[in-house]
């Protein structure tokens, strides 16, 4: 295993539940950016699904981290908003409208109490048009953000200097995030 | 005054009513209702899980060998043991037997599962309706230090290591960030342990949340990935190499050894910390035997952690199987899954349609068609219920029942059935708990007994994960290395219609999951788990269930600040993300209590 500077390791992390409709964004955002770019060694990308405390050795093991994550900020269905450092615990526990919502703002402040919190935060969140459509697909304009979020971090990324690259070859099935019927595209195939 | 309900319990709704809502700590979502009388203590209890479930729908049409990925993403915490329980369904129904060593190896992922749940439960979801986070500052380091020697070896009890912790605290706290410490009721004059007892466990509760990272590295190291482990109907998907260096996936002897000292630190972690502040906290609570419930009448446990593979019968089972009703602990009856008369739903009070309410379905003919209306008496609206009328439809739970009978399941449910079958390892553990506290068998059957029950089920899990650590090492030293069976992977070699079903024992109770399939695909998928047991609504015949049965009586301190009822509850670890679905988005922003 190659070391890294001890400043620079960061987490790309997705969470939320892919069973309910928008509830899906963040996991559904990582999984199009490991589909479309390689990142170097220093950079782990994580579907971290609805695991609430489980989380927390990744958060420890990372000095900067980017969560994809769907949020009520009250705006309009599919409004991006991103959000940095101290805002980000409080962003996710000021409306609490989902079921791991108050698990993360935990997770935060677990791996905070240990000591051993991600210096920084960004949270690229989407606003939820539908979190009631069980087994559901991720609504239109929650769909169409997806790339923008996908930007998003990447800026973000190069903020922190690293480089992300294009995958010249399409990821082969085993190596992608979400197999076994759950990818995107397989999930939304919804049988009438 | 009030109703007698057939399983024996008196409620009385006219006095004061008292709304939780959500009851926090927990995943998922729930609200608690209760009246108390002039004394505050519980005369009625309504408990309501105001979410949604149908997997089934989701499910319908898709290729059963994926069905794991799907049930895995039902809940955040269960993920691998419903993934078990599906590819159990679907080789039942398929009748795929699995090899010798995809037996041990799902054993040992199931068994690290538990013990990962009841340490991250006991520490961080319900230690702290117990322990006193505040009280803790004004401990004496010192006089802390001397109480943790005197309970256990564990090296970290200097003190100056208290003092240091103690220091890290008040940071914390003075910071404004209570973080996973909010919403407690601090000072309450329901905690009664003293200000050292609250240091020592709230240093546990950061070892435990470093610890626990530990623990899920069998996952990764068996499953593949984490925190969403890899499973296959007909075996496990890691292949087993044991000259192989670092192949990527295959389990080789430097793998093996890394998961053996892992259960070495389990052991000692469970031994040596988690069950000893299980018993000192107990201590304090002797007095506090609120919340049995049901559980001293009827429990029920399916059974789990195979000895060889491919026998599910009680015998072959370590983790005990069968279902005690009425108390009498003297009879230990046997469990049919396949009985459509045994374990049937009920949907009078819960938010569902059925052609005929006064029956119950068997799991393979289960429906799931919403119907959500309130009862008369309920109050406010249908996006913002005041007050339930339990009189009516009030739940999106269903009533799941064994023969007509409410049943409590978990680990003291588990442990009673063990108990009652005069197993040792079930009996002698429990007797000296006991003991050692100076309390009867009877103090089992409440709160306390079942936070007990789970701590003495971490530490009989830790030792069976050595068990079968070291049967697997023997069985592919024996030359044994196979660990999946393809011979009916193909759906060709299926028949054209099949059913089956698969059961663990969870962490919080027993689950299981029933599956048809239909040239191949899956035409209906029922899965019935722990928390739909012990948190079911009234049935047709007007039993309670688990969570409600186990808040009457009960006296509060304060009935603004309802640590009883959130202590009691927490006590099942209950988990509503998989029983339930959310039923609305802009319902309820943090725990609020209201008294009427």
């Amino acid at each position: 295993m190659p070391t890294f500077s001890q400043d620079n390791r960061i987490l790309v992390l997705g969470i939320g539940n892919i069973l309910w409709a928008d509830e899906g964004f963040g996991v559904r955002a990582v999984e199009e950016f490991h589909r479309r770019y390689a990142v170097p060694g220093n950079v782990t990308i994580l579907d971290g699904g609805t695991q609430g405390l489980y989380l927390v050795n990744y958060l420890e093991e990372a000095d900067r981290m980017i969560v994809f994550d769907a949020i009520d900020y009250g705006l309009e269905p599919g409004q991006l908003k991103l959000v940095r450092d101290d805002e980000v615990p409080r962003f996710t526990g000021a409306k609490k409208m989902s079921l791991h919502q108050t698990g993360f703002q935990e997770v935060i402040s677990a791996a905070d109490l240990l000591g051993r919190c991600p210096k920084h935060l960004v949270l690229i969140g989407c606003q939820p048009l539908d979190l009631e459509d069980w087994g559901g697909p991720l609504t239109p304009p929650v769909r169409e953000q997806i790339s923008p979020a996908i930007d998003l971090a990447c800026e973000i990324l190069a903020e922190w200097d690293v480089t992300v690259s294009r995958r010249s070859a399409p990821l082969a099935q085993s190596e992608r995030l979400l197999a076994n019927d759950i990818n995107h595209a397989n999930y939304e195939m919804r049988p009438a | 005054m009030g109703i007698q309900t057939p399983n024996g319990f008196n409620l009385d709704n006219s006095g004061k009513r008292i709304v939780v809502d959500p009851v926090t700590r927990i995943e998922g979502h729930m609200r608690v209702e209760v009246n108390v009388d002039a004394d505050n203590v519980i005369r009625n209890a309504v408990s309501t899980g105001t979410m949604w479930r149908g997997i089934e729908v989701i499910l319908k049409n898709r290729d059963p060998r994926d069905a794991w990925a799907f049930t895995e993403r039902i809940c955040g915490v269960c993920t691998g043991t419903h993934a078990l329980t599906s590819v159990r369904a679907v080789e039942n129904a398929l009748g795929i037997t699995i090899p010798e060593n995809a037996n041990s190896i799902r054993n040992l992922m199931q068994l690290a599962l538990q013990v990962h749940d009841h340490v991250v439960h006991f520490y961080h979801l319900h230690a702290l309706d117990w322990v006193d986070v505040v009280s803790a500052l004004s401990a004496d380091p010192r006089a802390t230090s001397t109480l943790a020697q005197s309970i256990s070896s564990w090296p970290l009890s200097s003190p100056g290591y208290f003092k240091d912790l103690q220091t890290r605290l008040k940071k914390f706290v003075e910071s404004g960030q209570l973080g996973p410490f909010k919403n407690g009721y601090w000072g309450s004059k329901a905690y009664k342990l003293p200000p050292e007892a609250n240091l020592m466990a709230v240093a546990h509760y950061l070892e435990a949340l470093d610890f626990q990272k530990e623990i899920v590295k069998i996952h990764t190291i068996f499953g593949g990935k984490n925190p969403h482990p890899n499973w296959l109907v007909g075996g496990v998907p890691c292949p087993i190499n044991v000259d192989g260096t670092g192949a990527v996936g295959a389990i080789n002897m430097e793998r093996l050894n890394l998961i053996s000292s892992i259960i070495d630190r389990i052991i000692e972690f469970n031994e040596m910390v988690y069950l000893p502040d299980v018993a000192a906290i107990g201590s304090f609570y002797k007095d506090w035997l609120y919340g049995g419930g049901i559980s001293g009448q009827s429990v029920l446990a399916y059974g789990d952690v195979p000895e060889h593979a491919n026998d599910y019968s009680a015998k072959n089972l370590k983790l005990p199987r069968g279902a005690i009703i009425n108390g009498n602990l003297s009879e230990v009856l046997p469990v049919d899954h396949a009985n459509p008369d045994e374990i049937q739903e009920f949907v009078v009070h819960s938010w569902y349609k059925y052609p005929d309410e006064t029956k119950g379905l068997h799991p393979w003919d289960g429906v799931t068609e919403p119907n959500y209306v309130l009862g008369p008496n309920a109050k406010g609206t249908k996006t913002a219920i005041e007050q339930l009328d339990e009189g009516g439809k009030y739940s999106w739970i269903k009533a799941p029942r064994w023969n007509g009978h409410a049943m409590e399941v978990g680990p003291l449910a588990r442990w009673v059935v063990g108990y009652a079958q005069n197993k040792a390892e079930f009996k002698d553990p429990v007797d000296k708990f006991l003991k050692d506290l100076n309390l009867p068998m009877s103090a089992l059957f409440s709160t306390l007994g079942r936070t007990a029950a789970r701590a003495l089920e971490s530490v009989w899990a830790g030792r069976q994960m050595r068990y079968f650590q070291d049967k697997l090492i023997a069985n592919i030293k024996a030359g044994d290395s196979s660990t999946a069976n393809v011979d009916k992977w193909k759906p060709e070699s299926w028949p054209k219609e099949a059913k089956g079903f698969g059961f663990t024992e969870a962490p919080r109770g027993a689950l299981a999951h029933w599956i048809k399939i239909k040239e191949t695909k899956i035409d209906n998928y029922q899965c019935v788990v722990p928390t739909t047991w012990n948190g079911s609504p009234r049935d047709p015949k007007g039993n309670i269930g688990a969570f409600e049965a186990s808040l009457m009586n009960t006296p509060m301190v304060n009935p603004e600040q309802p640590l009883e009822i959130l202590r009691t509850i927490h006590s099942f670890d209950p988990c509503l993300a998989c029983s339930t679905h959310v039923m609305s988005p802009d319902g309820q922003e943090l725990a609020k209590v209201k008294v009427r």
